[in-house]
């Protein structure tokens, strides 16, 4: 494998990568400021290979995927590169994008509710993404929709193509999207919590459903979840996103077995284990993400992190290689400054088991365990007369 | 009162009655079913959504029971006719031996201090017009308890609930989701209720916020001693803080079982479908698992399957031969042991232990 650096992006063979986004910020005006949803992707993608894409509500991963699609309204800022076989997407007219979307990179929407037309039959809206890219027929454009159908696992194809959606199954309706979505064999596709509208045991049908489409085309995906099980199951590789940077990349036994960013760390010391019996107590990371307008400088993660020290205050720190293995994007990359000290630790050694909500304070920087002392005094006593004993572990 | 032994014993309640005592609530065959009405002039009752259909299950002093299933499966009405708010058609909740269902209203209102709701979305549960120090002291003051300490309790509950006190003046939107979770439990607490009924009390939250307010429940339990009712369908969650689950589908408990025994032995097959649907964070795990894949969706509850509810959608009628699918449509499964005895009951004819962690 050749190695990419991000620098080097004009000597990119299109066999290499299908799809590389470079820097791509996009901001967006707000009555209170800009808000920098998204400061500075990067990745890359191979045909055939799944990124996984996590992070929290508001980390800009589903922004991300709408600047790579040109789905964001005009208001938008976006700076960067996206660039599909090196060919740069970005500031491209809307006309020049619709050949691009559907064909070449296709797109699955969170819910299949609303991304299905009420009022075609399914059937119709198969044929018309066909019928978009391709000069067929209309029997032609019939006949491949009821192919796509089947690809899906839609049971009776040649009967269900002349259904509405409201006769479909909030899973089947899913599995639509995603025939759609491979109407054109496209090369990558962006599927945004394709599954987290749905019950469990119909999240494992989806999924296999969208795994048998993507090996079946060939495509790369880029899987956007905040579900780290779905995660941990479906992706080669992992991004993992805060407040709008990826602060970790990696394969994906590096993040789930050897991260080295102290948020990655406190999400999975977060997650309750359904294959475990012994039931220690959870690790929450404290307070709650920043807000995107006026983002101080240094480390966004600070005020949330164990490991925090002056120099994250002040400097935000760049991806940079933790491992041999993989360069660049293709290895694993970790943006923080004591990525050493996170290496093969368990979440308990850095994290606290606590119930305490972190108040974060308004000044930034001020540690919130000074915070805790400062409040203790407030009604202690009626504690100790109401509930009996008071005593917590702090 | 009632006498205790009023109650009668069910499979499923966790282990011989005397070592646990009598339950804190018992729930009866309760039945929980919406008239589906024609429409026209004078509208009609043409048939009725079963949400619940004979439902028994017991809560002890200090345990949680986490109910869980996927959506529809009618989870949150059990919750909500327990609490009674919303009436039962039929059955009996009885709470330290007194009959919920039967209560008259202002005796009800009392009872209602024992027995409060945490609500689901954060956002919607609070009254986004008062501050937090009066959506605490809001039930405080309908039952009369706020007096002179009124807002030295609530500044307790706050502090109990991990929130700093001198934001109490602040309005619901100035807080995050968590911290507006940490509210609805605060003002659950207020009146020192025994018993909580969490409806989804996390599904709304990040994971790293979530695991913050599932240590306070945690915490809460063993200070207070309360009784969890713990309704949920992420069974990652439920597995970590319940101590017993009851699994409902379609109206219907078919498996309950102490949690730990329950994840690693299931005995009915939906029990091992669901567990083996949900995918778990740990890649070299993940890739080797097998999923048990079921076809289909969940039937309409308005018009159930005869016998055993599953057998549309089970993987193991389809390896049963003629004669034992058709006790599978003709015979309704009922509730009891099968095997890994009364505590670990299961409705299924054809019950038989899978492991598919």
């Amino acid at each position: 494998m050749s190695t990419i650096d991000s620098g080097e992006s004009a000597t990119l063979t299109a066999t290499d990568t299908v799809l590389s986004v470079e820097n791509l910020a996009v901001d967006f005006p707000s009555g209170d400021g800009v808000v920098h949803a998204v400061r500075g992707v990067s990745y890359e993608l191979r045909p055939g290979e799944v990124l996984g894409i996590v992070g929290e509500s508001g980390s800009g991963k589903s922004v991300t995927s709408m600047a790579v699609m040109g789905l964001l309204p005009k208001t938008a800022g976006i700076s960067g590169s996206v660039k599909f076989r090196g060919r740069e997407l970005l500031g491209l007219t809307d006309k020049e994008m619709t050949r691009v979307r559907g064909k070449k990179i296709a797109m699955i929407f969170q819910d299949p509710m609303t991304s299905l037309n009420p009022v075609y039959k399914i059937g119709y809206q198969l044929a018309e993404a066909v019928l978009a890219h391709h000069d067929i027929s209309k029997e032609q454009a019939r006949k491949r929709a009821v192919e796509l159908l089947e690809m899906v696992n839609i049971p009776q194809p040649d009967k269900r193509v002349d259904q509405f959606p409201h006769e479909f199954s909030g899973g089947m309706r899913q599995r639509v999207v995603i025939a759609i979505a491979m109407a054109n064999d496209p090369d990558v596709i962006i599927a945004d919590e394709p599954t987290t509208a749905l019950d469990v045991t119909v999240q494992a049908q989806v999924l296999e459903s969208l795994r048998a489409a993507q090996r079946e085309t060939g495509a790369a995906m880029v899987l956007i979840t905040h579900d780290l099980g779905v995660v941990a199951g479906q992706a080669d590789r992992v991004l993992v996103m805060y407040a709008g940077k990826p602060v970790e990349i990696g394969s994906v036994e590096d993040i789930y077995y050897n991260p080295r960013m102290p948020y990655t760390l406190g999400l999975l010391g977060s997650l309750p284990r359904l294959d475990k019996r012994d039931q220690s107590r959870l690790t929450p990371i404290q307070g709650s993400p920043p807000s995107l307008v006026n983002l101080p400088p240094g480390c966004p993660f600070t005020p949330r992190c164990p490991l925090a020290q002056e120099v994250c205050q002040t400097t935000e720190p760049e991806l940079e290689q933790v491992a041999a293995g993989g360069f660049g994007l293709r290895g694993h990359m970790s943006a923080c400054h004591f990525k050493e000290l996170v290496a093969q630790r368990d979440p308990a050694d850095l994290f606290a088991a606590t119930a305490q909500d972190a108040d974060l304070p308004d000044v930034f920087g001020k540690n919130d365990r000074v915070l805790e002392r400062d409040q203790e005094p407030t009604g202690r006593q009626v504690a100790e007369d109401d509930f009996g004993s008071d005593e917590e572990d702090r | 009162m009632s006498t205790p032994t009023d109650i009668p014993s069910i499979p499923g309640a966790g282990g011989p009655a005397a070592e646990r005592g009598e339950p804190i609530l018992a729930v009866r065959h309760l039945v929980k079913e919406f008239p589906i009405r024609s429409r026209g002039l004078i509208p009609r009752t043409v048939g009725a959504v079963h949400a619940v259909s004979d439902v028994s299950f017991d809560l002890y002093q200090g345990e949680t029971l986490g109910l869980v299933g996927e959506s529809g499966c009618g989870k949150s009405t059990t919750a909500r006719a327990v609490l009674h708010l919303q009436k039962a058609t039929s059955g009996q909740v009885l709470f330290e031996g007194t009959d919920l269902t039967t209560l008259a209203k202002e005796k009800m209102r009392l009872l209602r201090r024992d027995l409060q709701l945490v609500f689901q979305d954060p956002y919607a549960s609070l009254n986004p017009r008062i501050t937090v120090n009066e959506i605490i002291a809001e039930p405080l003051k309908i039952h009369g308890l706020y007096g002179k300490n009124g807002q030295q309790t609530v500044n307790d509950l706050m502090q109990r609930v991990g929130l700093n006190p001198e934001h109490g003046n602040r309005f619901p939107h100035e807080f995050s989701g968590g911290q507006r979770q940490r509210i609805g439990i605060a003002r659950a607490l207020a009146l020192r209720p025994k018993v909580l009924v969490l409806d989804e009390p996390v599904s709304a939250l990040d994971v790293s916020i979530q695991a913050g307010v599932i240590n306070l429940l945690e915490d809460l339990q063993e200070e207070l001693g309360l009784s969890y009712l713990f309704v949920a369908h992420d069974l990652s969650v439920v597995r970590h803080i319940a101590d017993r689950v009851a699994v409902m589908y379609l109206g219907k408990i078919v498996e309950v079982g102490p949690a730990d025994e329950l994840f690693e032995r299931p005995l009915h097959p939906y029990t091992q479908v669901l567990i083996s649907a949900i995918p778990i964070p740990d890649p070299r795990r993940e890739r080797e698992r097998e999923r048990i894949l079921v076809q289909g969706d969940v039937p309409s509850p308005a018009n159930p399957p005869s016998g055993c509810r599953f057998r549309t959608r089970c993987p193991k009628f389809l390896t049963l031969d003629e004669g034992q699918k058709q006790r599978c449509v003709n015979e309704e499964p009922p509730l009891i042991g099968r095997g890994l005895g009364d505590a670990h009951p299961a409705a299924c004819h054809y019950a038989e232990i899978q492991q598919v962690l």
